[in-house]
């Protein structure tokens, strides 16, 4: 019988365990739906604690893809999103699920590829060309394929260079970005990247960046609140409070400097209140 | 393999170090699991030793869902927990989405049919005769349960470390259901997967060996106890 004393003695230290589990229901939680770059460049790490020692609120960061953030978003399962695909937006803020767009910073995409640039885009200025050349050399090409803000900015890029792309060349990862870097530089291939991501990957991989500077390649990072008469259950004030952080000039002055130490180069440019940089496509 | 070697390193620094954050995280990972653990030991042990002796209509079909159930992808389990615990779900109110409760929820979902399947397994393997000999000598309901059990103890350590390591190594569900908040809901899958993604190779690799380190601990634990009295 001592085995089974054994057990019952185990079971009792796992109960107790469950009762130190953390207490669950927390109302002044914010829940902030947003893009994986966010959060996997680490500027999140810095200004969520700053907005949590301020105001009151927790924050539960969910980071998820542009996609899936809007998503979440208009159905109520969060409080205020965080993320960069103005085309989407758009249709969200018109359908009224999601209100009080405000622009928050911007950095940009960049075109990276094999650094012998089997499809010659190097040198070359417009995305959508270099796009175009890509489809007509058939070069091979990584698309994250998840909906995320990357690919739907990719997805404009094609639309600009007038393709649909598809066939053998065309690679869909259905991965972050991180990912997606990794498996273009094991195939040899071009992808499309925010600049952030690009940085944080460079040791690893054999990219190189080979267009950059065009204004359709602006990576615009806008704040949402999910609106509250739609969803009774969202924490309204919380997710006011997150956005109104956001562009603050705290915030903004944090997002100014944030990466500068690492990669020698600011990661974001603050935008708050500012007319949409690139005039908007 | 340099990166694996600075991984080794790192793992070390980091528990010799002591690191808040990173000891936060695996008492997070112990503690989820081995509430989930615990939790379906409380239902499958019953349920699967019930299942062993019971005769009923449509057991084979019930037997035939539970080995199924062994076999549950963590991302379906983490879709249909985190729909159930949506706000405009059934158990919105309850407010458990994006919580370590919601996350033992999951595991639990995920650890239960394993623990039953193999108790079923255990408990059957026990010839038959041999009940019918303990209820011939006089053996009530209750001891002769606990002479199964107790028979069967070996397996049923199985049991206990399949449904452990079912938990603990799972990402898909606790990403959907925890979010991987820092501080909060990160486990040491969940922060592999996010160091992965960051392009910290060195970091998400002495997070993976940490993980390594302490199913192997917990499971030479269990074997100790299973391996003891042969």
């Amino acid at each position: 019988m001592r085995g089974l004393r054994l057990g019952l003695l185990l079971l009792g230290l796992l109960l107790s365990l469950l009762a130190a589990a953390p207490a669950a229901a927390d109302r002044s939680a914010v829940i902030l739906a947003t893009t994986t770059s966010t959060q996997d460049s680490g500027l999140l790490d810095v200004l969520v604690p700053l907005f949590e020692k301020k105001g009151g609120y927790t924050v539960k960061t969910i980071a998820v893809g542009t996609g899936q953030s809007l998503a979440l978003g208009a159905r109520g399962e969060a409080d205020v999103v965080l993320v960069h695909a103005p085309t989407l937006e758009r249709e969200y803020l018109a359908k009224g699920t999601l209100v009080n767009r405000r622009l928050v910073m911007h950095n940009d995409f960049v075109l990276v590829g094999p650094p012998d640039d089997p499809a010659g885009i190097k040198g070359g200025k417009a995305a959508a060309a270099a796009f175009g050349k890509i489809a007509e050399r058939g070069s091979r090409f990584v698309s994250r394929g998840d909906n995320s803000g990357t690919h739907s900015k990719e997805r404009a890029l094609w639309k600009a260079a007038g393709i649909a792309p598809k066939g053998g060349w065309y690679v869909e990862s259905g991965q972050g970005m991180g990912a997606t870097l990794t498996i273009a530089s094991e195939k040899g291939a071009y992808t499309l990247t925010d600049r952030a991501s690009y940085l944080a990957f460079k040791k690893r991989i054999r990219l190189a960046v080979l267009l950059e500077g065009d204004t359709p390649l602006l990576n615009i990072y806008h704040v949402m609140e999910v609106n509250p008469a739609r969803h009774p259950k969202v924490n309204a004030a919380g997710g006011k409070a997150f956005a109104d952080f956001m562009v603050s000039p705290e915030a903004q002055a944090v997002i100014r400097t944030f990466g500068v130490e690492k990669y020698g180069e600011p990661l974001f440019f603050p935008d708050a209140g500012k007319p949409e940089p690139g005039s908007e496509r | 393999m340099e990166l694996i070697w600075e991984g080794i390193k790192q793992s070390l620094g980091l528990l010799l170090t002591g690191d808040p954050e990173v000891l936060g995280i695996t008492a997070l990972s112990l503690q989820v699991s081995g509430v989930a653990t615990g939790l379906s030991l409380l239902v499958g042990i019953p349920l699967g030793t019930l299942m062993a002796l019971a005769r009923f209509p449509g057991r084979a079909l019930v037997v035939s869902l539970v080995n199924t159930g062994m076999g549950l992808p963590p991302v379906v389990v983490g879709l249909f927990v985190s729909i159930l615990l949506w706000r405009s779900g059934p158990l919105g109110v309850l407010e458990l989405l994006y919580t370590p409760t919601a996350m033992v929820i999951a595991q639990f979902v995920i650890a239960a049919p394993i623990v039953t399947g193999l108790t079923l397994a255990a408990v059957q393997q026990i010839p038959s005769q041999f009940r019918l000999q303990m209820l011939a000598l006089g053996a009530s309901r209750v001891q002769l349960l606990r002479v199964l059990l107790r028979e069967a103890r070996l397996p049923l350590l199985a049991a206990v470390m399949a449904g452990f390591g079912g938990g603990i190594s799972e990402v898909g569900a606790s990403l959907m259901v925890g979010g991987n908040i820092r501080g909060q809901t990160r486990v040491l899958t969940t922060a592999t997967v996010l160091e992965t993604g960051k392009g910290n190779f060195d970091l998400a690799i002495a997070l993976s060996l940490l993980l390594l380190a302490i199913t192997f601990l917990v499971n030479w634990a269990l074997t100790w106890i299973q391996q003891r009295r042969r």
